[in-house]
């Protein structure tokens, strides 16, 4: 129970400073590091708390494919950073206002919050114990069954977006001289070859 | 403070999501910040989802957080390539000039 809470606040600390560093990291770079340090201990609070699938999958998806390409973009793009985080200050203090609203708006409802006796009873697919299913397997079976559509609907929205940002960021820039296969494949010498007649003497 | 609980993670979340909206705030101008800060906010839905879903014994919650998984990373992904395109097209990604097509 101890280590459970120690593992808890190490980690949510981590987490919420490396967050506070994303937003205010003066580098793009190191933002998008601290990101990924954020979802490294999102990750083990989703382990912490018994998903563990779900945590590895954070680690895959978001710190293997969004973060990095976050990376990718801030690396590739030529852009003057400092000229950008000029009214950063101008924007603290409304910022740091609306925040910190919803943050005790947030706390207070958490707050004055308890658990209805009924919501037991409403349970829709209840998780099976361990000693019946791990977490992986039980939600494996959940989704190739109940949720088959959704997910086959996730899949198409991923299909979607991956076609999108292609076509989106596909450039056919002229005047660059490739070599096309296929044109040299077609070539016959009928195209190419002409067969003259040279009268001797003269020339062509 | 031993035992924790859902309203520990409940707290975290809420935590990080006001840090997210906060960025969103915070760094008015610089586009890739802001879309960072949007992953911190999903994230922080994604953490209230699964603690709801251990601590209701529902699986459900579980499914439903990989759902918003997908539609963050294909957010990102476009958002992105939009930002990259637009980069090609104007040479910066400063948020104000966003609004030229106004007329």
């Amino acid at each position: 129970m101890v280590f459970q809470a120690l593992a808890f606040y190490l980690f949510a600390l981590v987490a919420v400073g490396a967050a506070v560093m994303v937003i205010s990291s003066r580098n793009p770079v190191h933002a998008v590091l601290f990101l990924i340090l954020a979802f490294f201990n999102a990750a083990a609070l989703f382990i912490l708390m018994g998903a563990e699938f779900l945590g590895m999958i954070l680690v895959v998806v978001y710190v293997g494919a969004v973060a990095v390409m976050f990376l990718f973009v801030v690396m590739m793009l030529d852009i003057n950073f400092t000229e950008l985080r000029q009214g950063f200050l101008k924007y603290l203090p409304i910022g740091a206002v609306v925040g910190l609203v919803l943050l005790v708006e947030l706390l207070i409802v958490l707050g004055g919050w308890t658990l209805a006796p009924e919501a037991a009873a409403s349970v829709r697919s209840p998780t099976p114990g361990l000693d019946q299913a791990t977490n992986t397997r039980a939600l494996g079976q959940l989704i190739y069954t109940h949720y088959l559509f959704a997910f086959q609907a996730a899949g198409v929205i991923l299909l979607i977006s991956m076609v999108g940002a292609i076509v989106l960021t596909l450039r056919r820039r002229g005047g660059v001289r490739r070599q096309d296969i296929s044109a040299q494949v077609r070539r016959r010498p009928a195209d190419t070859i002409e067969v003259r007649k040279v009268p001797s003497g003269r020339g062509i | 403070m031993l035992s924790i609980g859902l309203p520990h993670y409940l707290s975290l979340a809420a935590i990080l999501f006001a840090i997210g909206i906060f960025g969103i705030f915070l760094n008015r101008k610089n586009i890739i910040v802001i879309l960072m800060s949007l992953e911190v906010m999903l994230l922080a839905v994604n953490i209230n989802l699964v603690a709801f879903s251990v601590q209701l014994g529902d699986l459900v919650g579980q499914v439903f957080a990989m759902f918003i998984l997908t539609v963050a990373a294909a957010e990102a992904a476009i958002g992105l390539a939009i930002l990259v395109v637009y980069f090609r097209v104007r040479g910066s990604i400063a948020v104000e000039d966003v609004n030229l097509m106004k007329g």
